[in-house]
């Protein structure tokens, strides 16, 4: 056995997993039901105001969520790995154990929690989204981001103080440009599902409609075109986003900050 | 790569040999399969405790193993065939049309009634056999156990000129309407569609999240006027002119209709696929459109922590939807030795001590009234009949359903179930 035979089950389940069902949704959405090619499931898509709107609302509602599980992800990650108590394991584990918790339970007993605060979910709909996914993409937040400040070295830090550098001026001039690359790789985990997780909304309450909600309507009507079109535009944005972010330059990096 | 090839022949010769190998077994032991997809929990899987026990004077009723199981052993003391059921099972219409569209192979499924008509439409079911409707044959459990009011909705609506019955025969039936707490609600409110725009229940009420069912109430809604106006009612074509309005699918209609979509969007609570039983029973909400089916289960469910939950069909008209079985033209195509297996799986889920154990675990009303067996309307008599020492029990008359004479006294059942509090 040589080291390339060993990729070959990965290979397969590439192929067979991420590669074909992508050629099928790049033939359905440039398709239409009759097996023509055509760009009208685009044109339909961006001159809909329906469906623009839709993008919009889950464009900002992604947005928020990514922001607010940065605010509360950063200064949990950063003083996880900063203090100097011993069981830091522990502490980390803390935020995962709620992972191990099914899903479904969690978003149930959300639901309830926050009944009990508002009195009435609907007339919040937007702040209970931005809770929900919080709530359920926060750990995928806060490992990258604390597997990337350990691994920072703390002599920098001191070069810096011993330099003159403040406490902040060393937060933000070298602390977080070096914590860069868990932050991208954070808010790319976070940004995309945020877009699409409709099955959270769902279960919460169902009021608010985002991309993966229209992708799982056009389904349900058959429509496989509209569908995989949308799907098309969501991975365009989503390259866009890394790209911004220059998630494809610092690839051992970022890589290393995802494991 | 060619590695890879040579391990994607291997399997491919697999499957082959397989294959073959699965088609000597059936020309030995003659053995039927019968590929039956079903909606999820929606037959008596068995396993009953002893004090669930259904004690009809009659005789008792208990599920002891899965209707599956019993039918394969029926089939073979009955007609001395072995069939094997491959049972699979569906959670929504779409899902099933995915399915049949990606390839899968089933015999027999039981899809609500727009499917069946789509798969009318395009051709892809297989009508009965002669034998099917023969009523001298004792085991035709279902042509002689329909109700009546059911048989005539099947045979008096058509797709491209065929009868729904000659396709499909009747599962499970209800109607739509609206659960409500009585105490929170005035019943006038809950008597139109219109409850689902008004606003002295802003945020108050659910509606479903699905074309079906939420179209329906929409148009009706739109039509509020002419449905509730005397001489339409009494209009000679009625039934005819009241099915056109409501299945208008025209490029004006649709329009109006996502207006007033849009202005009940504003107004309720949420569009839900599952989640409005167990919001009312839990009181985040005060109405919620249901099936008929879930809504007995959001009652019972309520009533164990001694909240009373209320059941009305709006007056303006209401969806009346079906489950059915069809045979599919892929499936059993041809092979006769399957259409007769499938026939008898459909006859033998109509014998009434078998309509009795699905709807005890089900909980919906099936379609098969056996009034001539009489062990259905002495099931729900058991369920909901009055105690003798009842003071105002109350009259529910359901003669339309078990003979298909309205004023039937026989079949009046004096319920224990207390009428909503007058507002």
């Amino acid at each position: 056995m040589t080291r390339k035979q060993l990729g070959i089950p990965y290979a397969v389940f590439l192929i067979c997993f991420v590669i074909a069902p992508l050629l099928v949704v790049l033939y359905y959405a440039f398709t239409n039901g009759e097996g023509y090619f055509t760009f009208a499931n685009f044109i339909r898509f961006f001159t809909d105001q329906n469906t623009i709107g839709t993008l919009f609302y889950s464009l900002a509602l992604s947005l928020c969520t990514t922001a607010v599980c940065l605010l509360i992800a950063y200064p949990t990650a950063y003083f996880l790995a900063q203090s100097k108590i011993k069981r830091k394991a522990v502490l980390l584990g803390l935020f995962i154990i709620p992972m191990w918790i099914n899903f479904t339970l969690r978003i149930a007993a959300l639901k309830e929690i926050l009944t009990l605060i508002e009195g009435n979910l609907a007339f919040h709909p937007f702040l209970n989204s931005v809770v929900g996914m919080t709530y359920d993409f926060l750990p995928f937040m806060i490992l990258p981001l604390y597997t990337t400040i350990t691994k920072i070295d703390p002599s920098l830090g001191e070069a810096s103080r011993d330099l003159g550098a403040t406490r902040w001026e060393t937060f933000t001039r070298v602390t977080i440009p070096l914590s860069l690359p868990g932050i991208i790789s954070g808010v790319t985990m976070v940004f995309l599902p945020a877009m699409t997780n409709y099955v959270v909304l769902d279960m919460l309450y169902n009021s608010t409609y985002i991309m993966g909600s229209l992708i799982g309507s056009y389904f349900s009507a058959y429509d496989w075109n509209s569908g995989s079109m949308i799907s098309i535009v969501l991975l365009i944005i989503i390259f866009l986003v890394t790209w911004a972010t220059g998630g494809f330059k610092d690839e051992e990096n970022a890589r290393g900050a995802l494991l | 790569m060619h590695r890879i090839i040579a391990a994607a022949g291997a399997l491919c010769m697999t499957t082959v040999m397989s294959g073959a190998f699965a088609g000597e077994v059936k020309a030995a032991n003659e053995k039927v399969i019968l590929r039956v997809c079903n909606w999820e929990e929606y037959v008596d899987l068995g396993e009953w405790d002893e004090e669930e026990v259904i004690d009809l004077e009659s005789g008792d009723i208990f599920g002891e193993n899965s209707l599956i199981e019993d039918f394969e052993e029926w089939y073979l003391e009955t007609y001395g065939v072995e069939v094997e059921v491959e049972y699979s099972t569906f959670g929504t219409n779409e899902e099933l049309y995915s399915q049949l569209t990606l390839g899968d192979v089933y015999d027999l499924v039981c899809p609500s009634d727009y499917m069946i008509m789509k798969l009318m439409s395009e051709n892809k079911v297989v009508p009965f056999t002669e034998d099917f409707f023969d009523e001298n044959d004792e085991y035709n459990y279902y042509v002689k156990g329909v109700s009546p009011y059911i048989n005539d909705v099947f045979w008096s609506n058509e797709i491209n000129g065929e009868a729904w019955g000659k396709y499909a025969a009747g599962y499970m039936w209800g109607t739509t309407g609206f659960v409500y707490n009585a105490d929170e609600v005035a019943g006038e409110d809950v008597k139109t569609w219109d409850l689902l725009t008004n606003s002295d229940y802003f945020r108050q009420v659910t509606v479903k999240d699905n074309v079906r069912d939420a179209y329906f109430p929409t148009l009706a809604i739109l039509n509020k006027d002419k449905l509730l106006n005397e001489s339409f009612i009494n209009s000679e074509n009625y039934s005819e002119e009241l099915s056109a309005l409501m299945n208008d699918t025209s490029d004006g209609t649709i329009e109006r209709a996502e207006a007033k979509l849009k202005e009940i969007r504003a107004n309720v609570y949420a569009f839900e696929t599952d989640s409005g039983k167990a919001d009312m029973v839990s009181g985040k909400i005060l109405a919620s459109l249901q099936w008929s089916g879930d809504a007995v289960y959001a009652m019972d469910q309520a009533e164990e922590d001694d909240v009373y939950l209320y059941w009305e069909v709006p007056d303006e008209c209401t969806n009346l939807w079906f489950d059915g079985w069809v045979m599919l033209k892929a499936g059993v195509d041809g092979d006769e030795a399957k259409q007769k297996a499938a026939q008898a799986f459909i006859n033998f889920l109509s014998r009434p001590d078998n309509v009795v154990r699905n709807m005890y675990y089900i909980g919906y009303t099936s379609s098969i009234s056996a009034a001539e067996d009489g062990r259905v309307y002495e099931y729900v008599e058991w369920l909901y009949g009055a105690e003798d020492d009842e003071e105002e029990p109350a009259e529910y008359p359901l003669g339309y359903f078990f003979t298909g004479n309205e004023d039937d006294e026989d079949y009046v059942l004096f319920t224990r179930k207390k009428l909503p509090p007058s507002p």
